[in-house]
């Protein structure tokens, strides 16, 4: 047929060279080398500066956490900063604040899972480890901010006393259940990963308590693909319900305030406007940890400049969008012509908490913009630095969203300025030392890198890597069969 | 002389990497067994094909836990906000109306009884946790969480002959084959 040949696939342009992929773990390291390496985290001695870190951490935790929460449920929440019109101040913040730091941890390991970027293998354990320790120090808020902690059960759907159920209709509610069922699947999602990997560590172990413990833990994985063939359908099912579940999570904290109606919180872009914000700044943290940890324990070919630079430009895309969020938020106040949303706006930029409001808009939109050069996602120092400001920025936006709306609501007799008492901010800090110390006593006991996956990712894990070794160029000859083919079917016609 | 009795678990045999297993396996499905298993250190994909194996049924578990979530949400929402305590908070109105309400609920509880499911499910499919397991007696066999690859072929398939099995093993390239036995 002669339309056919003028319909056959001819390209145009010049030949393209194909880009060789770039390796996740570098040096061409063995799969004895990965596991030795990743489980000596774990088995050698700790380095001088773990125990450094770790004693005053868990000195504040237990000041901070033990020490507040003791005072503040032997005294009453009184002796927080709280006041009837800034009822939420402080605990809200933390809780928000803290909430937001777990979502990285999910994005990596269930919406990179997705997407197959198989750059995440390096980094998800330690960031899902951060997602239920950041959960963790989030809950102790809202649960003693109740007032009665000993009433707290009155969150669970079970009616009262008074056969009064709880209100379904109310998002507090909803985040009751928002943020146990993120915890429940976090820990799920982060326990299922490490199976293979506590199996690993339990066969490097002498017999002992310390083998039977792993043993345990490892639920007797034998690592047979009649138990990877579930096992890896199980995982892809945790990432895909994770994915939506990430994404609700900091929607459903959205819609506590984006339901009510006040002025700053009443809009429609709060939902989307958190989940970046909560990705953003859950990077930053990762970023915050990583970077000494991979010196510390030298991981450096596992967690490559590749994934810092990855990260680096998350939270570059990230940022940018929170940015637009705020100016959207502007926008929107003027554009709207209501009155209250317009003033709401005028006070946060020119009001007594204006310093909390540049803060954030300095920490969080630009800062990050560094981002664009290379040679500064290349610079650890520089990362490092724009990381802190996004973690500090990430608390402003809180607060800023927070305190200045609910110090100047509806009533002028309840304006007031709002600061945190002495208790709000030990328990902060507090909450900063416990975050630590999990974290450290996570890298003593538990694989910081997910050993099965990363052995995975290497070129020789693929069943027909063998069948490539005469042809080290893939591009090459798929270009060269392509061309070939197109000859053909021009000689034909 | 020693009073236990030992019993013939299988054969194991070592092969030197992910290609040499994959090829091996599909040699061992061919010949036509059916209880034998590839012990390897991380997922080997395309396995699954060369041994023969059916896809997974846990997302049909999945499903139906998920589906449980909604319904067990729905039932508690409704149940209590309007059939059994009607109460009105908010001016916010109890009826038919005002499921949309709970939707966030309802999505959460979905997520919750399918991740229980998804664990519950695997572990049952996996037929873990075992305390212990007849391959664990081997003296190579840890190695398979660190960088072997192994097939092990069980006695009670009713292919298993102990010389035609050690044949077919060394045949498909298998190295450090070993008898594993467990005590009785």
């Amino acid at each position: 047929m002669a339309t056919a040949t003028e319909n056959a696939p001819t390209r145009q342009g010049p030949k393209l060279p194909v880009l060789k992929r770039e390796k996740l773990i570098l040096n061409g390291r063995s799969y004895h080398w990965i596991t030795d390496r990743i489980c000596g985290v774990l088995e050698n001695r700790q380095p001088f500066l773990w125990w450094l870190l770790f004693i005053p951490s868990a000195l504040i935790a237990a000041v901070g956490v033990g020490g507040g929460l003791f005072h503040l449920v032997s005294t009453g929440v009184g002796v927080w900063g709280n006041t009837n019109r800034a009822m939420w101040g402080w605990p809200i913040v933390n809780f928000v604040f803290w909430i937001g730091i777990g979502h990285a941890g999910t994005l990596i390991s269930a919406i990179l899972f997705l997407t197959r970027q198989n750059w995440r293998t390096s980094i998800n354990r330690a960031a899902e480890a951060m997602t239920i320790f950041a959960v963790m120090c989030a809950g102790i808020f809202p649960a003693f901010h109740v007032g009665r902690v000993w009433m707290a059960w009155f969150l669970a759907p079970i009616p009262n006393s008074n056969a009064i159920w709880q209100n379904f209709k109310s998002p507090l509610l909803w985040d009751v259940f928002a943020v146990s069922t993120y915890f429940t699947i976090s820990l799920i999602f982060w326990y299922l990963g490490m199976v293979p990997d506590l199996a690993t560590i339990r066969d490097r172990c002498k017999p002992g308590l310390r083998k039977m413990l792993y043993g345990l833990f490892s639920l007797g994985w034998r690592g047979g693909n009649r138990q990877w063939s579930h096992y890896e359908m199980a995982y892809l099912l945790l990432a895909a319900l994770s994915t939506p579940l990430v994404l609700s999570v900091h929607s459903v904290v959205s819609f506590d305030f984006a339901t009510s109606v006040v002025p700053g919180w009443h809009t429609t872009i709060f939902p989307p406007y958190f989940v970046a914000g909560a990705i953003f700044g859950g990077f930053a943290m990762v970023l915050t940890i990583m970077i000494p940890a991979r010196f510390i324990y030298g991981l450096q070919d596992l967690i490559t400049m590749k994934h810092i630079d990855n990260m680096a430009k998350i939270i570059l895309l990230t940022g940018t969008i929170v940015g637009y969020a705020y100016l959207m938020e502007l926008f929107v106040a003027f554009y709207s012509g209501a009155k209250y949303e317009m003033e709401a706006f005028k006070y946060r930029i020119t009001g007594p908490y204006n310093w909390a409001y540049f803060t954030m808009m300095f920490c969080n939109v630009i800062a990050p913009q560094i981002f664009w050069l290379k040679s500064m996602r290349e610079n650890l120092w520089i990362v490092m630095i724009v990381a802190m400001f996004v973690n500090i920025g990430m608390w402003f936006e809180r607060f800023v969203i927070i305190v200045t709306t609910l110090a100047r609501m509806w009533l002028p007799g309840d304006w007031k300025y709002y600061s945190p008492s002495g208790q709000d901010q030990l328990l902060f800090v507090g909450t900063i030392g416990m975050f630590l110390m999990l974290f450290l006593l996570f890298l003593r006991f538990l694989p910081c890198i997910n050993i099965a996956e990363v052995k995975w990712t290497l070129l020789e894990s693929d069943p027909h890597f063998d069948d490539h070794e005469d042809h080290p160029d893939d591009g090459v000859v798929v270009e060269a069969a392509y061309q070939q083919e197109l000859q053909e079917s021009a000689g034909k016609a | 002389m020693s009073t236990t009795r030992k019993r013939v678990y299988g054969y194991l045999a070592e092969f030197k990497s992910a290609s040499a297993l994959y090829k091996a396996a599909a040699k061992v499905r061919d010949a036509g067994f059916r209880k034998w298993d590839c012990h390897s250190p991380y997922p080997i994909h395309g396995l699954d094909g060369a041994m023969g194996l059916k896809r997974s049924i846990l997302p049909w578990l999945v499903f139906c836990g998920g589906a449980t979530g909604t319904a067990t949400a729905f039932a508690l929402a409704y149940g209590t906000q309007v059939l059994l305590y009607p109460t009105i908070v908010q001016a916010k109105p109890v009826n038919v109306f005002s499921v949309p309400a709970f939707f966030p609920i309802m999505f959460e509880l979905t997520i919750l009884f399918s991740g229980f499911t998804t664990l519950f499910g695997l572990l049952a499919l996996m037929k873990l946790p075992r305390l212990n397991h007849p391959l664990f007696a081997s003296k190579q066999f840890h190695r398979t969480t660190d960088d072997a690859f192994f097939i092990a072929i069980e006695a009670r398939d009713p292919k298993f002959s102990p010389e035609g099995t050690r044949a077919l093993l060394e045949e498909i390239g298998g190295t450090s084959i070993e008898l594993v036995e467990e005590e009785d």
